[in-house]
C-alpha cells in the first residue's frame, strides 16, 4: 500500500511539474521550447526516481555490514541491538 | 519568431538598389544583421572590383588607427570604451575622418621624431657628463704617476696595471716607457701621450679590451669605469648599461688604430680637453645644456600626451566607424552592376519571417540617402540548398554550439538542440551524480549567470575562461541535475544522508554481533517491505562488503534503460523528419522496421528488468523467491541465439511469465525479419518507380513520383550545387542502403553496450570520491586535541583542492566528453544528417567583434 501511494505521489508530482511548470515562466517567444524543457525534465527525473525505487522494492540481497558499523548504527539510528 | 526545433525557412532574394542609395541601404542591413549576401562576381579578382579604392582607403585608415592605438597603449593611457556602436558614417564623412587621422598621425610622428632627436642629444650629453666626471679621476691619479715615474725609474710601479703587462714583457715595457719618462723629465719637453675617451656598451668591454691589447701589442693603456645608472636607448627605449673608458697611447699610428677599433666596437668617442680647467668649463657647459634639454623634452612629452589623450577618447568609436565603412564597401563589391550603371543588383539569403523587417530597413536607408526610387526586394526560385539558420538566445546558444560542432543541420531538419538542453545535463549527471560536487558546479554556473553582464563586458583572451563562460548555462544545468542524481544515489562527497530513516532494521542480538566480523541483513526479516522513499537507502553506503555489488546491478540496469529510451527517442525523431519531408517510402520501410527492431529486442530487455524488479522478492515463495531470479543478460543472449536455457534450480521456473518462450521466439523472428525490409524495400521500390516512369510516354520532369523524391532527397543529394540533382545510380542506392542497414543493426547492439559508460563513469566517480574521503579527509578527522585541529585544517585544504581539481574539474570534463559522445554518436546517428551549412548574415556586430579579436592577437 505504502509503495503504491509513494509511486502515485511522485508520479503526480512530476506530472504536475511537466504540465504546470511552464506557467512559472513568463510568456515569451519560446513557449514551446519551455514546454519541451519542462516535459523532458519531468520525464527523466521521474523515471530516474522510479528506477531507484523499484530496484530497492524487492531486495534480493541484504546489505553486509561490518561489526563496527552495526554498533554505530544501533546507537545513532535508534535501532538498539537485542540482548542475548 | 521561429522556433528552435527546425531551422528557419529561408528565401533567396534579388535586391535592386539605386547606386546612390546602395551605401545607406547596406549600412542599415548591416545594423540589422539578417541578410547573407552572395558573391555575384566570384571570378573577378579582388583588385578589379568596383570599390577597391574605398576598401584600400579604409585599410589605410585602419592602419593609422592601429598606429595610434599602439602609441596610446605605450603610454598607458586608458581608452574610453562606451560599448555603444555609432552608425556607419556617410561616405562624404570618410574624407573628414581621413583628414583627421592623417593630421593626428603626422603630428604624432613629428613629435616622436623630435622626441627621439632630443633624447639622442640628451644621451650624448649625459655620456659626456659621465666621461668628464670619470676621467677626472683617471687624470688625477695617472698624471702624477707619470711624472713620478720619471724620477723613480722603477718598473715596479707598472705592476699596478696587470692588464697591461704580463711577466714576460714587463721589462721591455718598463724600458719603453722609461725612456719616455726620461725624456719627459727634461724641462720643456712634455710627455707626448695621446688619449681618447668614450663610452661603450658594458657587455662589449671585455672583447674590446682584448682586441685593443692584441692590435696594439700592448702599447696602449686602457682604464674604464662603469656608469652606474642605466641609460635609455632613444631608438627603442630600452635601458642599457654602459661604461666609460679612456685609452692612452703614443703616436699617430696607434691613434688611428685605436680609433678604428673604437669604431668597430660602436663605442662613441667624445672630445675631452687635456687641460683640467677646460674640462671643468666643459662640464659646466654640459650641465646647463642638459637642463635646457630636460625642459624641452618635458614639453615635448606633454604635447604628445595631450594629443594621445584627445585621441584615446574617440579611438574605439573611430575603429567602429572605419570597420563599418570597410564592411559596407566590401559588401558592395559583391554586387553586380546593372547595364545602365544606375542600379546595383544583389542576391541574398533572407529568413522568410524577417522579410518585413528587412524591407523596413531598406526603406529607412533610402530615406536617409534622399533617393526617390525605392529598392526592390524580389523572391527568387532556386534549387539550391538554403543555409541553416537557428535563431538562438544566450541560453540556447551554447547547446546549439554543441550540436553544430558535430555538423550543421541540413536545411529544415529536426534540430536536436532543444532536447539536448535537458538530456545533455541529465546524462552528464547520471555519471557525475554527487550532491556535493553538483552543488559546487551549480554554484559556479549560477555565479557566472548572475554576474553575466559584468563578466561579458571585461573581454579576456583567456581561452579556458571563455569556454567556461560561454557554457555557463550548461554548467549550471549540469550542476543542478547532478544534485538531483546525487540525491537519488544518496551520495554527498561519498557519504549518505539519512533523511527519512533507513528502511532496514537489525534483528541480531548482541552475541551474534560480537562474534561475527561481517553480518548480512536478511531481506526477509530486516527489511520493512517498502523502500526508502527517495533515492538509495543510506544503509547501502555503509555496507562496505557488498555495496558495490548492489550498486553495479542497479546502475547497469538504469544505464541500459536510459540508453534504450534515448535511442528510441532518436528513432522517433527520424519519424518527424520523414513526415516533414513527405518521405513516405522512408517512413514505412525505414522508420517502422527500425523502431520494431529496437522495441522488440532492446526495449523488451528493459521490460524484463522491470518485471524482475517487481516479481522476484526474498519474501516470495518459490518460484518467485530471490534464489530463482534469472539473469536478464543471460536470458537475452539465450533469446537472441535461440539457446535452450540452463535448467533452473529446484522448484524454480525457467521463464518469468507465462508464454515468455513463445513471445521471445516471435520477437526475434520479427526483428530479424525487419532487417531485409530495411535493406531491400526502399531500393526495390525506387527501381520499380523508375521503370514505370520510363514506360510512360511523356516523361515530365516536374512530376516526380513519391518514390523518386524519397530516393533523391535521401541519398547524399546535399552537394550544394545549383540546378536539379542528377538521379542517383541504382547501384549506389543499393550500396548506400546496405551500409545504412548494417550500421543500424550493428549499431543497435554496440550503442546499447555503449550506454554502459553511464554506469562505468558513475562507479568510477563514486569510488574516487570515497578513496579521497578515506585516504585523505578521514586521516584529519581521526586526529585529536588542539594539534588535531591544525592537522584537520591542513588536511581539509588538501582534500578540498583535490575534490575541486580532480573530482569536479577532471571528472567533470571526462563525463562531459562521454555525454557529448553519447549525444553525437548514439543519439544523433538515429536521425541527424548534419549536412547543411550555417547562415552567416552580414552583421556589423559580428564584424566588429571579429575585428577587435583579430587586432588583439
Amino acid at each position: 500500500m505504502e509503495v503504491i501511494l509513494m509511486i502515485m505521489f511522485f508520479t503526480s508530482f512530476w506530472v504536475a511539474v511537466g504540465k504546470f511548470g511552464p506557467i512559472l515562466v513568463t510568456k515569451g517567444p519560446h513557449d514551446d521550447l519551455v514546454r519541451c524543457i519542462f516535459l523532458l525534465t519531468a520525464v527523466v527525473c521521474w523515471l530516474f526516481w522510479l528506477c531507484c525505487y523499484l530496484a530497492q522494492l524487492n531486495p534480493l540481497l541484504g546489505p553486509k555490514l561490518n561489526g563496527h558499523t552495526i554498533r554505530i548504527i544501533a546507537k545513532s539510528w535508534g535501532n538498539p541491538i537485542k540482548d542475548g | 519568431m521561429g522556433s528552435l526545433f527546425r531551422s528557419e525557412e529561408m528565401a533567396l532574394c534579388q535586391l535592386f538598389l539605386q547606386s546612390e542609395a546602395a551605401y545607406a541601404c547596406v549600412s542599415e542591413l548591416g545594423e540589422l544583421g539578417l541578410v547573407q549576401f552572395r558573391d555575384l562576381n566570384p571570378d573577378v579578382n579582388a583588385f578589379q572590383r568596383k570599390f577597391v579604392n574605398e576598401v584600400r582607403r579604409c585599410d589605410e585608415m585602419e592602419r593609422k588607427l592601429r598606429y595610434l592605438e599602439k602609441e596610446i597603449k605605450k603610454d598607458g593611457i586608458p581608452m574610453l570604451d562606451t560599448g555603444e556602436s555609432p552608425e556607419a558614417p556617410q561616405p562624404r564623412e570618410m574624407i573628414d575622418l581621413e583628414a583627421t587621422f592623417e593630421k593626428l598621425e603626422n603630428e604624432l610622428r613629428e613629435v616622436n621624431q623630435n622626441a627621439e632627436a632630443l633624447k639622442r642629444n640628451f644621451l650624448e650629453l649625459t655620456e659626456l657628463k659621465h666621461i668628464l666626471r670619470k676621467t677626472q679621476v683617471f687624470f688625477d691619479e695617472s698624471v702624477p704617476t707619470v711624472y713620478k715615474s720619471s724620477g723613480a725609474y722603477s718598473s715596479s710601479k707598472y705592476r699596478r696595471y696587470p692588464q697591461m703587462a704580463d711577466n714576460q714583457n714587463e721589462d721591455e715595457q718598463a724600458q719603453l716607457l722609461g725612456e719616455e719618462g726620461v725624456r719627459a723629465s727634461q724641462p720643456g719637453q712634455n710627455l707626448k701621450l695621446g688619449f681618447v675617451a668614450g663610452v661603450i656598451l658594458r657587455e662589449r668591454l671585455p672583447a674590446f679590451e682584448r682586441m685593443l691589447w692584441r692590435a696594439c701589442r700592448g702599447n696602449v693603456f686602457l682604464r674604464q669605469a662603469m656608469i652606474e645608472t642605466p641609460l635609455e636607448d632613444p631608438t627603442n627605449g630600452d635601458q642599457v648599461h654602459k661604461s666609460v673608458f679612456i685609452i692612452f697611447f703614443q703616436g699617430d699610428q696607434l691613434k688611428t688604430r685605436v680609433k678604428k677599433i673604437c669604431e668597430g666596437f660602436r663605442a662613441t668617442l667624445y672630445p675631452c680637453p687635456e687641460a683640467p680647467a677646460d674640462r671643468r668649463e666643459m662640464a659646466m657647459g654640459v650641465m646647463t645644456r642638459i637642463e635646457d634639454l630636460n625642459t624641452v623634452l618635458g614639453q615635448t612629452q606633454d604635447h604628445r600626451h595631450r594629443v594621445l589623450v584627445a585621441a584615446a577618447k574617440n579611438l574605439k568609436n573611430w575603429f567602429v566607424k572605419v570597420r563599418k565603412i570597410k564592411a559596407i564597401y566590401h559588401t558592395l563589391n559583391l554586387f553586380n552592376l546593372d547595364v545602365t550603371q544606375k542600379c546595383l543588383i544583389a542576391e541574398c539569403w533572407v529568413p522568410l519571417l524577417d522579410f518585413e523587417t528587412i524591407q523596413l530597413a531598406l526603406r529607412r536607408g533610402t530615406e536617409r540617402s534622399g533617393s526617390s526610387v525605392p529598392p526592390i526586394l524580389n523572391r527568387m526560385q532556386t534549387f539550391e540548398n538554403p543555409p541553416t539558420y537557428n535563431r538562438t538566445n544566450k541560453f540556447t546558444k551554447a547547446f546549439q554550439a554543441l550540436i553544430d560542432a558535430y555538423g550543421v543541420a541540413s536545411y529544415r531538419e529536426m534540430n536536436p538542440a532543444p532536447y539536448t538542453i535537458i538530456t545533455f545535463p541529465f546524462l552528464f549527471a547520471v555519471m557525475f551524480g554527487d550532491l556535493g560536487h553538483g552543488a559546487i558546479m551549480a554554484l559556479f554556473g549560477l555565479w557566472m549567470i548572475r554576474k553575466e553582464k559584468g563578466l561579458a563586458a571585461q573581454k579576456t583572451d583567456n581561452e579556458i575562461w571563455n569556454i567556461f563562460f560561454g557554457g555557463r548555462y550548461i554548467i549550471f544545468l549540469m550542476g543542478v541535475f547532478s544534485m538531483y542524481t546525487g540525491l537519488i544515489y544518496n551520495d554527498i562527497f561519498s557519504k549518505s544522508l539519512n533523511i527519512f530513516g533507513s528502511h532496514w532494521h537489525m534483528s541480531y542480538n548482541k552475541s551474534t554481533v560480537m562474534e561475527n566480523k561481517f553480518l548480512q541483513l536478511s531481506p526477509k526479516v530486516d527489511y520493512e517491505g517498502a523502500p526508502y522513499p527517495f533515492g538509495m537507502d543510506p544503509i547501502w553506503q555503509v555496507a562496505g562488503a557488498n555495496k558495490i555489488i548492489f550498486h553495479n546491478a542497479y546502475k547497469m540496469k538504469i544505464s541500459i534503460i536510459f540508453g534504450v529510451i534515448h535511442m528510441i527517442f532518436g528513432v522517433v525523431m527520424s519519424w518527424h523528419n520523414h513526415t516533414y519531408f513527405r518521405n513516405r517510402i522512408s517512413l514505412i520501410y525505414e522508420f517502422i522496421p527500425q523502431l520494431i527492431f529496437l522495441l522488440l529486442l532492446f526495449f523488451y530487455m528493459v521490460l524484463l528488468m522491470f518485471i524482475k524488479w517487481i516479481k522476484f522478492a526474498a519474501t516470495n515463495e518459490k518460484p518467485y523467491s530471490e534464489a530463482c531470479a534469472p539473469s536478464i543478460l543471460i536470458t537475452f543472449i539465450d533469446m537472441v541465439l535461440f539457446n535452450t536455457p540452463k535448467p533452473p534450480p529446484d522448484h524454480c521456473e525457467t521463464y518469468m511469465f507465462f508464454g515468455q518462450h513463445f513471445i521471445q521466439v516471435l520477437f526475434v523472428l520479427v526483428a530479424v525479419g525487419c532487417i531485409p525490409v530495411m535493406l531491400l524495400a526502399k531500393p526495390l521500390l525506387i527501381m520499380q518507380a523508375r521503370k514505370q516512369a520510363n514506360e510512360e510516354v511523356q516523361p515530365i520532369a516536374g512530376a516526380t513520383s513519391d518514390a523518386e523524391t524519397g530516393g533523391v532527397s535521401n541519398g547524399g543529394s546535399h552537394g550544394g550545387g545549383g540546378g536539379h540533382e542528377e538521379e542517383e545510380e541504382l547501384s549506389e542506392i543499393f550500396i548506400h542502403q546496405s551500409i545504412h542497414t548494417i550500421e543500424y543493426v550493428l549499431g543497435s547492439v554496440s550503442h546499447t553496450a555503449s550506454y554502459l559508460r553511464l554506469w562505468a563513469l558513475s562507479l568510477a566517480h563514486a569510488q574516487l570520491a570515497e578513496v579521497l574521503w578515506t585516504m585523505v579527509l578521514s586521516i584529519g578527522l581521526k586526529q585529536e586535541g588542539p594539534v588535531g585541529g591544525i592537522v584537520l585544517t591542513c588536511v581539509f585544504a588538501f582534500w578540498a583542492i583535490l575534490t575541486v581539481g580532480i573530482l569536479v574539474l577532471m571528472e567533470g570534463l571526462s563525463a562531459f566528453l562521454h555525454t557529448l559522445r553519447l549525444h553525437w554518436v548514439e543519439f544523433q546517428s538515429k536521425f541527424y544528417k548534419g549536412q547543411g551549412y550555417a547562415f552567416q548574415p552580414f552583421s556589423f556586430d559580428a564584424i566588429i567583434e571579429n575585428g577587435a579579436a583579430a587586432a588583439e592577437e
